[in-house]
């Protein structure tokens, strides 16, 4: 093609739409038939992989058993991977809802990825569901009325009652801390240790750690010189689970016992592992060694399914695609009226989830759950999981405090945990 | 090509580019920003890498300083876009100053780790400085000025903005100030013989090309609205680079043809399977072995050897 040619085409290309008028400030009508799109977003390259890949199953579960149609109207799929990255997250996001036209997302692991897509949809109204970013702000300081944490939990909401426990009905005075130097530590570490030094303990020290530590030795020869009653592990994926087995190995296991945030002893950790897990003693909302039947038989499909007790991620996405049909469902499969299909979001009790026990929103979009105190044991097939040792009722992401009053402390950081000096 | 040829070429892409929003509005558009804002800090590492001979792996950390500058001024500190912007690209230069400093005096493989070195610096500061950068978790908010927020008004801007970078960029490279560069490049030590003041000329070079990285980095915050460690990381530099590879370095419209292939080929790809960095691989073990001038390079010979077959 020569450069004349080359001019006059591309200048017919223009007038050609010129004259269509197809510009882009026509939005373009959405179908209120048709099939309903959700966009998942999960991790399926990069530092988190495996969680990714378990977010999937767990999504894809709910709706292969239940049928991939609401009130007449398909249920189209679409997966994206955001390879762990906030960047690519934001990418995908914007393809999910720009070109293919999805009604809502769910999804994303790591908090940064769930905070970048989360600022996106707050400026086009998509409704975006997190059952696994646990950023506390997003249901606190900074909502966003269209993103909405069914079916996941806030970062410091389960610690809470894990330092109750530590602290009555263990008699545990003097705790050390050890988590991951990122946001989604500091937050679970303020969980716990505000509550646990208003109650009268004192928190010793606290280890920030950088991500992906190999070596955990000085960390651990430090605990054992502070001689604590208990520590308190904030850790995630490959620390958590090295973590672990050098406690074990430094001998500290035994001596010292440890308390874990939800994720230290997550079916995605202990899988791997043997006896150094046994103990360890936690706090979440699901506990798959837990009897009640509905639990059972959710964990009983998802081992036959996958030849794995499910995870946390597993978990969290099933009960997310059930709540999202529930919401579906209520508003008859119009989802293209947003308000009114976030206000039946909202206002979904689940009575069936694989909890067993309803589970319903609080005024800021974070759910209440009835939270367990776990602790892992084996299984008499020699795998380990966790089963129940009680249960604390109704917990919101705000413990005992009054949301208002709490949402105008700072929020968790490295420099402020909450820590009451007695 | 003819000086005319030329500039026909230049204007038909204009003009190609310059329909975009209306042929493929939406996320297609979106795509074509981030592109043009790539080809930006692309073409900034070639001035470097292809015309001074010095491949930096830090380019993608001054980028992500302009960013978080712009970020934080007017999301954290509540100030004007544009100010931002200015403080964007002035600190993203003053950062270039002192990579430069540090690493003018060292060529080769040592300049590549000594870039990269100080670009971890300042990834480790922006992960690690929580109360100002947010950590892990980034800063987030749209800082674009309001009369920019409709899609097709912003592409212009962003068009216009990058095509003006490019002329600047292609005036620099061509200047007498250019080709003593590439003379460095070819000869240090004849450039020293000669008389010029090789280390001022390559500090000068690296600001400069850190100006308009920085410039690309502000860009990049109106766009994405969003900035965590992952825009200041390694990856962002090697992407960056590979941009430029791919493209053709020192061609520098090689970054535009570089950046269009790898954001393109990383969402096409990505369409159909979630193993995407591995095509990407592939295809870039395919440019290495088939076209080690990069796609332009490899072009503008093809067309070289038409025309001497038809002169014959």
């Amino acid at each position: 093609m020569d450069r004349r040619k080359f001019i006059k085409s591309a200048s017919a290309v223009v007038a050609a739409n010129a004259v269509a008028g197809a510009g882009p400030w026509v939005p373009s009508a959405s179908a209120q038939t048709g099939p309903i799109r959700i966009g998942l977003l999960a991790p399926l390259t990069g530092v988190v992989a495996a969680g990714g890949k378990e977010m999937v199953e767990g999504f894809n579960l709910y709706w292969d058993q239940h049928g991939k149609k609401i009130a007449g109207r398909e249920i189209e799929i679409i997966v994206e991977d955001d390879a762990s990255n906030p960047d690519t997250a934001l990418q995908k996001a914007r393809r999910l809802v720009e070109q293919r036209n999805v009604n809502m997302l769910i999804g994303d692991l790591l908090a940064n990825t769930g905070l970048a897509v989360a600022e996106y949809v707050k400026g086009n109204g998509v409704p975006y569901f997190i059952p696994i970013i646990a950023a506390d702000d997003l249901t606190q300081r900074k909502r966003i009325p269209n993103v909405i944490r069914i079916a996941g939990y806030s970062a410091s909401q389960m610690p809470r009652p894990l330092a109750d426990y530590a602290y009555h009905k263990k008699g545990y005075r003097k705790v050390v801390t050890i988590s991951q130097d990122y946001t989604f530590g500091y937050e679970q570490c303020g969980g716990f240790c505000q509550t646990f030094s208003e109650l009268g303990g004192s928190v010793v020290q606290q280890f920030w750690q950088p991500l992906n530590t190999a070596d955990f030795s000085p960390y651990l020869a430090q605990i054992q010189n502070l001689k604590p009653d208990v520590v308190y592990a904030m850790e995630t994926g490959a620390d958590a689970n090295r973590f672990i087995q050098q406690y074990a190995n430094f001998g500290l296991k035994g001596k010292i016992p440890m308390l874990g945030c939800m994720n230290l002893t997550d079916q995605s950790v202990i899988r791997t592992l043997g006896a150094e897990c046994d103990g360890i003693v936690s706090s979440a909302q699901f506990c798959e060694g837990s009897t009640a039947p509905a639990t059972e038989k959710f964990v009983a499909e998802y081992e036959k399914a996958f030849n794995k007790l499910p995870s946390l991620y597993g978990f969290s996405m099933y009960s997310g695609a059930m709540w999202m049909a529930a919401g579906m469902t209520a508003v008859n499969g119009n989802v293209e009226d947003r308000p009114k299909f976030l206000e039946a979001i909202r206002k979904v009790v689940l009575n069936d989830s694989p909890l067993g026990r309803p589970v319903r929103l609080d005024a800021y979009g974070n759910p209440i759950y009835d939270v367990y105190i776990r602790e892992v044991k084996r299984r008499p097939d020699g795998k380990y999981w966790n089963v129940p040792l009680e249960t604390v009722p109704n917990v919101s992401q705000f413990g005992k405090y009054d949301p208002e009053t709490y949402l105008k402390q700072a929020s968790y950081s490295r420099t402020f945990q909450g820590i009451r000096k007695s | 090509m003819t000086p005319r040829a030329r500039v026909g070429v230049a204007i038909a892409c204009v003009a190609l580019l310059a329909a975009v929003p209306f042929t493929v509005p939406g996320y297609k558009t979106s795509l074509v920003i981030e592109t043009l804002i790539f080809a930006t800090l692309a073409m900034s590492i070639d001035l470097l890498a292809g015309y001074a001979g010095r491949v930096s792996l830090g380019h993608g950390a001054i980028f992500g300083i302009a960013t978080y500058v712009v970020l934080y001024h007017v999301t954290t500190g509540g100030g004007s876009p544009w100010v931002a912007m200015l403080l964007g690209v002035a600190a993203a230069t003053a950062a270039a100053v002192v990579f430069a400093l540090l690493a003018i005096r060292t060529s080769g493989v040592y300049f590549l780790l000594l870039t990269l070195a100080l670009g971890m610096i300042v990834w480790g500061m922006c992960l690690r400085w929580t109360s100002v950068t947010g950590g892990e978790n980034g800063l987030r908010g749209v800082v674009a000025p309001a009369w920019l927020a409709a899609q097709p008004v912003f592409y212009y801007f962003i068009l216009a903005v990058t095509a003006l970078m490019t002329w600047l960029m292609w005036r620099f490279a061509h200047s007498p100030f250019g080709l003593t560069l590439q003379g460095i490049r070819e000869s240090e030590s004849r450039m020293r013989a000669l008389g010029y003041n090789v280390p001022l000329h390559l500090f000068i070079a690296f600001t400069v090309s850190g100006f308009f990285a920085g410039l690309a980095g502000t860009l990049y915050a109106f766009f994405n609205s969003f900035v965590s460690p992952s825009t200041v990381a390694l990856a962002q530099s090697v992407e960056g680079l590979l941009m430029v590879i791919v493209g053709g370095v020192g061609t520098l419209f090689g970054g535009l043809v570089g950046a269009a292939v790898i954001i393109a080929l990383e969402n096409v790809v990505s369409f159909y399977t979630e193993r995407w960095p591995m095509v990407l691989g592939l295809m870039f073990i395919v440019t290495m072995i088939f076209a080690p001038q990069g796609l332009l390079g490899w072009g503008r010979a093809v067309l070289a050897r038409r025309r001497s077959r038809d002169g014959s």
